[in-house]
């Protein structure tokens, strides 16, 4: 069995499990945040009954993260409902945006506070959910009545995924990142190369990325339809996850021979970096063919590439150099945000890196503009702007207006272009 | 889940990666589903984030929509997790969709809340229909017809989550096994 095969069986109590059969999975965390948390807890309460108690509470994570920083009434009330929720439960793990424990985007949080673990499975109400397969967990997202249902019963009815495995073999090239990978490998199976399956990336150059590198890779396996993706924890996985949490958790590895649906193999020292144009995901074309493309606006951040190494790679670009044109910066989580301050570039901070190129002063950590919003959203697109961005999304409105151009790049690309104000191959520079 | 297995009406025609955030925009996404007046203003919003060149699909005075049927192309509700995707469109009347192929997600909601019966149909329809044909999906038969030709079109069978689907929705289900109480 693979990986993602291994953990079903054993969160299902069946000794085997093949592709297709539909089981019956223990959850082991229920991630959701102010967007869909007050709809699962509608459901939960119409359907297990108005006094039912949730199945454990020590399994479920609240992280608001979308709509925080805005005026929009409803915005706040649902932010309320969880925590009427929180309170009625005895819920241990909410990070409220009105207190010190406030977090940020869901995704980076998760793992920072150590609710990821490897063999576990993880189910949240937001499509890159995905993530978390990054430390060997198998991780995926559902809507409000799945989870409303896991609230009261604890596990959930799931179709084994058939498992297409990624080896990504040598060394990395100078200003490639992750992005780079995960959006070559999106270009060349489509947005639904992998629907219903779970994308297994495994090989050297997987190897060899750190956890946020990882993050990124797995974040973005949902764009290509993947139910989950997942990396088997190495021992860099697992110091993570130890200097995180105490609780005990086993991992799980996949048999050598297992058999998977497909084997695609990459040399990534061979890969140059890539875009992906509006208005999708896998519409791939290189940094460099895109040079006449005139960019009115960078967004880095998101949980795709909002986290700390994604700011060491613009700021490595950006540093002793100008922006041209707007560029928004926005740190994930308050870790991040704080990150930005500690971590240096011969002796300058990240931060200070960034105001000296001349960014827009720097956001709190949120979702913000990647995902639309509120219409006071910061960084949200109102008119026909081309953007170059380091998120996960570039369909039609994603970013609020209609009319505005969103290429996904990764955070070299980004800042490269954020310093000559057309798309740019941080290579050129 | 719809009790009736025929969906007769107007059908409103999309091509291929239809995505959430055309079903519908992250600004509406502050509505909470499970208060009614927030459903029935989420159908009022279903297929919003479409570019303005489309015919309003919930164009009815009361915020509903004339078309029971959407027909799709590839990887029918791509993006996001959201469930206000297919509430959105059940909340504004719409019954059935029939594409050639679906996201994951999408699909698996649209089982789940029961809001509409999710159809794969064997050939590509987006391109043989168009918006405002009349039409007549037949559940039990696998078959979606055109009423000015009576030609009739073959739909893929419900496969693994049928019993899902019979039952009425996720809860129904698994009361029905016995896996939570009735
Ligand atoms: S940054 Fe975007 S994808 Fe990530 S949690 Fe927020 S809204 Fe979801």
């Amino acid at each position: 069995m693979t990986i993602t095969e291994k953990i079903l069986a054993r969160e299902s109590g069946a000794k085997i499990v093949t592709p297709g059969d539909n089981i019956w999975v223990n959850a082991g965390i229920l991630l959701t945040h102010d967007v869909c948390g007050p709809g699962t807890i509608g459901i939960f309460k119409r359907e297990f009954g108005a006094a039912a108690k949730v199945f454990d509470p020590e399994k479920i994570v609240i992280l608001p993260d979308h709509y925080i920083f805005t005026a929009d009434e409803k915005a706040h009330r649902n932010v309320d409902t969880l925590r009427a929720f929180v309170k009625e439960q005895g819920l241990p793990y909410f990070y409220d945006p009105g207190t010190e424990s406030y977090c940020g985007v869901c995704h980076v949080a998760l793992p920072e506070l150590g609710h990821v673990r490897p063999g576990e499975t993880i189910f949240g109400t937001d499509s890159h959910t995905c993530t978390h397969g990054a430390l060997g967990a198998f991780s995926t997202g559902i809507g409000n009545t799945d989870a409303g249902f896991i609230l009261g019963a604890g596990k959930l009815l799931v179709k084994v995924p058939q498992t297409m495995r990624f080896v990504l073999d040598g060394e990395i090239p100078a200003w490639l990142s992750a992005k780079d990978l995960i959006l070559h490998i999106i270009g060349d199976i489509g947005v639904d190369g992998a629907t219903y399956c779970a994308m297994e990336f495994a090989g050297s150059a997987i190897a060899g990325l750190s956890i946020d590198e990882r993050c990124t890779i797995c974040n973005m396996a949902v764009e290509a339809g993947a139910k989950n993706g997942i990396i088997a924890p190495d021992q860099k996985a697992l110091d993570y996850v130890n200097a995180r949490t105490k609780k005990p958790y086993e991992p799980v590895y996949g048999d050598a021979a297992a058999k998977v649906a497909s084997e695609r193999v990459y040399d990534v020292s061979k890969l140059e970096p890539v875009v992906a144009r509006p208005h999708l995901p896998d519409n791939k074309a290189l940094a460099r063919a895109c040079r006449d493309v005139k960019v009115d606006q960078v967004y880095i951040g998101s949980c795709t590439g909002g986290k700390l190494d994604d700011f060491i790679m613009a700021a490595k670009v950006l540093k002793g150099r100008q922006v041209a044109i707007r560029t928004l910066i926005v740190p994930s989580t308050r870790t991040v945000e704080r990150g930005l301050d500690e971590t240096r570039i011969d002796g300058q901070s990240l931060r200070q890196i960034f105001e000296v190129a001349g960014v827009e002063p720097i956001a709190p950590p949120t979702c913000a503009a990647r995902l639309g919003g509120p219409i006071d959203t910061f960084g949200r697109t109102h008119g026909n702007e081309v953007v170059v961005s380091t998120t996960n999304r570039n369909f039609i409105g994603r970013m609020g207006s209609k009319d505005s151009q969103i290429y996904l790049a990764s955070p070299y690309t980004a800042a490269a272009t954020a310093v000559t104000g057309h798309i740019t191959d941080p290579r050129d520079l | 889940m719809p009790k009736d297995t025929m969906i007769r009406g107007p059908v409103y025609v999309l091509g291929d990666n239809i995505d959430t955030d055309l079903l519908i925009p992250a600004c509406y996404l502050n509505l909470v589903p499970t208060i009614p007046e927030e459903y029935r203003k989420l159908g009022s919003y279903a297929l919003a984030g479409l570019p303005d060149t489309f015919p309003k699909f919930a164009c009815n005075a009361d915020g509903t929509t004339p078309y029971p049927i959407v027909i799709g192309g590839r990887n029918f509700g791509c993006g996001s997790s959201r469930e206000h995707a297919p509430i959105a469109l059940g909340a504004a009347g719409a019954k059935a969709v029939v594409a050639e192929s679906y996201a994951r997600i999408f699909f698996r909601n649209s089982v789940a809340t029961g809001e509409v019966f999710p159809l794969e149909s064997e050939q590509r329809l987006c391109e043989v229909f168009k918006t405002g044909d009349e039409a007549e999906v037949d559940i039990a038969k696998n078959t979606i017809m055109r009423l000015s030709d009576n030609k009739v079109y073959a739909l893929k069978p419900v496969g693994a989550v049928a019993p899902v689907i019979s039952a009425g929705g996720m809860f129904a289900y698994a009361r029905e096994i016995g896996m939570i109480q009735p």
